[in-house]
């Protein structure tokens, strides 16, 4: 298999502006017309622990991550000790000589385990444990390494603008590295400036100053290493309006498209970006424009023009679903967005909005688990607790987004379900989708549909005062004035009740009530339309069939792409919406199909133990993997060119990322 | 047409134990609501687990019974989403400051525009009396196998620790004192606690209504004296009046050296009021201005047709890149 595409990785401490300059690199080749794809890998830390994050941008689709390495950026000694024979041969690392001498020993954030591997490496090639060694080892495998003298090249820079401090300066490390990275592959020299000038837009001095630093690393290597990488990046004909997104804002921006004005939040890694997104974006336009399709001016006119989402970090996750739960009460779309551990306390509060038929989404953002488990890094292991987090039965929508542009509409569809079957729908995010940046084509908001199901703003039928918000209907939705209607009142409550929502421990009440409750998920089973629960990729026919969940779907498909031209023919069924399950669908596909291969990023296939539930179909071949990076398109491929072979265990574990 | 204390009664059984001072706080409530002629139908009755919990079924306003120790949390959602209604919350002792202490501190440092009502009774009662967050160290009540091995909270001054800008102390039993008291709290700009002595004729033998009327607490003269007294008789000003810091500080203090008499003295009234402390809804508003003219159960989400108002452009054309 080969990649014509272009891998690009930085690292650096914590703290250091990785981020950000991860962040002008993936701008400046969007702006050039590139796709993009980057992920961020870092530690459950503030400052100090070790980063890095990768960009990886073709002239073609593509959606995820690859192993290798084609250049590596550095400006300090770690990422060259972790990631230099990450690179690969003819690939190219940028470093800067003043660290040659470091030795791997005075690096006291690199694990016990990895230096002991790379000490055995230094022993085992007769070389020296420092920078100047592990960049030979690196030369022998076929990498160019590209010194480039930082220090000098920011004296120059600053001295245009009298700028002598050598600290001021060496914030410009990064852009320096990022512009030298550029310089190699000749990528347009005014994209990159115009990339950093947009991202330092507030500090005119510091934009100047930093599109000079660019101008100096393309100086210095036009002059020094002009047309030594064979790799070269050109800006394409980018068709239609592109986004650039942050996968930490794809779910906030359609809460505030699909109306929630009311989020809770704890703080938690990787949930909490979302909340602050919100916090930050909390005023919003609301537009009273009639629509085309409806021009009924008088009734639209009247809308307010201006609103909010009113955002409260709570003291804990019970207190966060509560409280979601009362917004929902009180009529308003209402979400709390979390992990794992916060989800564990919010299992009760869910049980109450299912008994109590109220509307709530959780966006659940799962990372490695159990317990703290691994804060920073990527599992899908929360999807069988999703599906029964909470004691006794009630009814829940689980649904799962594949990627950033499924997590956005997704979103939507979670607030439309809540409202329509009065119940909690835990929408399925994860942090490898939370901390990846993609460019996507211009989100479509005219396909998006508010549908708010027997909500209403009156009650005319009150006995007595009295209004049975639990009344017996043919298909068990009863319409839903919040609290606080005119007309008449009506209670909630964690018991069983009655239709008024009074305390009834009668068995024929009983009866009814939990019929009526869990007949909804019936009723979401026929009315949910089939291509809104699952994804058919390839063809009808395939050598594989692949079954998978949530952020795999990126790789899966670019390394379906990559097995199209090898002969081997691979289609792929995601499943979005978990429950209710596809069990009809999934059957009749499954049952045709010739090798199905369970892809889960857990331990222990937990999507293919519900096929099995659901379908009675046994999935024989698993690949998993559960070491907290996300699975790359090439270790996908790897994983499913050995199973074609027959040389794959019935459980592949796969282990890649650093 | 005003709201009458019959119009508040509900058709749900009351099952609560004959003689429990719950009946006495329901009173007083349905009076208070009736003197205010509250809209039943604008006003939200909140509730935790236990006996006190199921004070919204026989209260006809909007009621909701939530979760043990949850009422404060589900109360301020449905509050600061419609922050046009009135809310009470009602719980007992162990649900708001055993299981749900958590939420009693914070909503204090919230200061939401509501009133918290705890029935104080000592014991956990609908499961059979054992010892609350609040009974006395070495106590022990006849439903308890032993001494109570913990010590007791001090409701008041963890109230006043935590930030609620009133705080008053009241009994089940009288019934005008206490309707004054929730009207109080409920007119009070922010978040008011009311602690209620409430006797649990059932499990706590000790602190029963007899012993609250002075049953062996007897003067130089033996005749009982009731064990409790109301602090506006003996001219406690526990109101701060000015925005100044000193005066608040001096009013903090006095609360809380008040809040050590309890027993054969007991303080009941208003310990402490601070209407200078913005409320939660205001500091909201301040953040983003249209939350007070445009709350979110107040904004239409929808035009008719299913396409939604809210207007993202800015926020995609933040992002384009080509």
């Amino acid at each position: 298999m080969k990649r014509d595409d272009f891998s690009w990785m930085i690292g650096g401490a914590q703290g250091s502006g990785v981020d950000s300059s991860a962040i002008i690199f993936a701008k400046a080749a969007a702006t050039g017309g590139l796709c993009v794809f980057g992920n961020r890998e870092y530690y459950s830390n503030i400052k100090g622990e070790h980063s890095y994050f990768r960009v990886r941008v073709s002239k073609d689709l593509i959606r995820s991550h690859v192993d290798t390495v084609d250049m590596l950026a550095t400006f300090e000694e770690e990422t060259i000790f972790r990631h230099a024979l990450e690179v690969r041969s003819e690939g190219a690392i940028i470093y800067d000589p003043d660290q040659d001498t470091k030795r791997l020993d005075q690096v006291p954030t690199i694990e016990a385990q990895v230096r002991d591997a790379l000490n055995a490496e230094f022993i085992k090639n007769g070389l020296s444990p420092d920078v100047k060694g592990i960049l030979e080892l690196a030369r022998r495998r076929g990498v160019h390494i590209y010194p480039i003298p930082y220090d000098d090249l920011l004296k120059t820079t600053g001295s245009k603008f009298g700028e002598t401090s050598l600290s001021a300066l060496q914030r410009m490390l990064n852009v320096m590295a990022v512009a030298a990275s550029f310089a190699l592959v000749s990528y347009d020299e005014e994209l990159v400036k115009e990339a950093v000038k947009k991202q330092f837009s507030k500090k005119p001095k510091a934009a100047e100053m930093n599109a000079e630093a660019v101008g100096q690393a393309y100086k210095f290597i036009g002059e020094k290493y002009a047309g030594s990488f064979a790799h070269k990046l050109s800006p394409v004909k980018a068709e239609g309006v592109r986004l650039f997104v942050r996968g930490n804002s794809m779910v906030a921006m359609a809460k505030e498209l699909a109306g929630c004005r009311f989020q809770t939040y704890y703080p938690i890694t990787p949930a909490s970006d979302e909340s602050e997104y919100l916090e930050a974006h909390a005023e919003m336009d609301m537009d009273g424009s009639p629509t085309q399709e409806n021009p009924q001016v008088a009734e639209v006119a009247a809308m307010k023009t201006r609103g909010s989402i009113t955002v409260v970090q709570s003291e804990d996750e019970i207190a966060a679903v509560t409280m979601a739960i009362g917004g929902g009460l009180a009529g308003v779309r209402s979400a709390t967005s979390t992990s794992g551990p916060g989800f564990s306390l919010m299992a009760e509060g869910m049980g109450y909005a299912g008994m109590n038929e109220v509307p709530v989404v959780v966006t659940l953002y799962s990372r490695g688990g159990p317990s703290t488990g691994l804060p920073t890094r990527h599992e899908q292991g929360d999807l069988r607790f999703a599906l029964h987090a909470g004691h006794g039965e009630f009814p829940r929508l689980v649904l799962a987004s594949g990627d950033l542009e499924e997590a956005f509409y997704d979103t939507v569809r979670a607030f439309n379900y809540s409202e329509k079957y009065q119940t909690v729908v835990i929408h399925l995010v994860d942090k490898a989708l939370a901390n990846s940046d993609a460019t996507l084509p211009m989100l479509d908001v005219n396909k998006v549909k508010i549908d708010r199901g027997l909500f209403v703003r009156e009650i005319t039928d009150a006995v007595d005062g009295q209004f049975e918000r639990f009344k017996h209907t043919p298909n068990g939705i009863s319409p839903r004035p919040p609290v606080g209607t005119k007309g008449g009142v009506y209670w909630h409550t964690g018991d069983e009740h009655d239709e008024l929502g009074h305390i009834s421990e009668d068995p024929t009440n009983r009866d009814y009530m939990m019929e009526k409750r869990m007949g909804k998920i019936d009723l979401a089973d026929k009315e949910i339309p089939l291509e809104d629960r699952v994804n058919f990729f390839g063809p009808e026919n395939a050598d594989i069939t692949v079954v998978s969940w949530g952020s795999t779907k990126g790789a899966i498909l670019d390394a379906m792409d990559w097995l199209k031209k090898d002969g081997i023919s691979v289609n792929f069924l995601q499943v979005r919406l978990v429950n209710p399950f596809p069990t009809e669908y999934v059957t009749e596909l499954l049952s045709k199909a010739k090798k199905i291969v369970g892809v889960e990023m857990n331990f222990s296939g937990q999507l293919i133990g519900i096929v099995r539930e659901r379908t009675c179909i046994p999935v024989e071949q698993l690949v998993v993997k559960y070491n907290g990076r996300p699975m790359s398109s090439e270790e996908i491929y790897d994983a499913l060119k050995m199973i074609h072979e027959g040389k794959a265990p019935k459980k592949l574990v796969l282990k890649r990322g650093a | 047409m005003a709201l009458k204390f019959s119009d508040l009664k509900t058709t749900a059984h009351n099952d609560w134990c004959p003689g429990c001072g719950d009946f006495g706080i329901l009173n007083a409530a349905h009076m208070a609501l009736a003197e205010m002629n509250v809209d039943p139908s604008n006003t939200v009755v909140v509730s935790g687990v236990g006996c006190s919990g199921k004070a919204p079924h026989f209260t006809k306003t909007y009621g909701v019974h939530t979760l043990h120790g949850r009422s404060l949390p589900f109360a301020t959602g449905i509050k600061l989403a419609n922050p046009n209604l009135e809310v009470v919350v009602e719980g007992g002792d162990g649900d708001g400051m055993g299981i749900g202490a958590g939420h009693f501190v914070n909503s204090g440092r919230r200061n939401v525009d509501m009133l918290y009502i705890i029935h104080d009774n000592e014991v956990y009662g609908l499961t059979k009396g054992q010892a609350a967050p609040t009974m006395g160290l070495g106590m022990k009540t006849k439903s308890l196998t032993a001494p109570n091995i913990n010590q007791g909270i001090n409701p008041i001054m963890l109230a006043i620790a935590s930030g609620y800008t009133w705080v008053a102390r009241g009994y089940a039993y009288d019934v005008r004192h206490l309707k004054d008291l929730i009207i109080k709290g409920i007119r009070h700009k922010g978040f008011a606690f009311l602690d209620v002595l409430q006797p649990c004729p059932t499990y706590n033998d000790i602190q029963s209504k007899e012993y609250w009327a002075g049953e062996g607490n007897l003067d130089a003269s033996g005749k009982p004296q009731p064990r409790t007294y109301k602090l506006e008789d003996t001219g406690y000003d526990g109101v701060v009046h000015t925005q100044d810091e000193a005066e608040m500080e001096s009013k903090v203090q006095k609360a809380v050296l008040k809040s050590f008499e309890f027993g054969d003295h007991t303080p009941i009234g208003v310990f402490y009021q601070n209407e200078f402390i913005p409320t939660y809804e205001e500091r909201l508003a301040g953040r983003s201005p249209s939350y007070k003219t445009n709350p979110p159960a107040a904004q239409e989400i929808a035009r008719p047709d299913g396409t939604p108002t809210t207007n993202i452009s800015k926020l995609l054309e933040e992002l384009r890149v080509s």
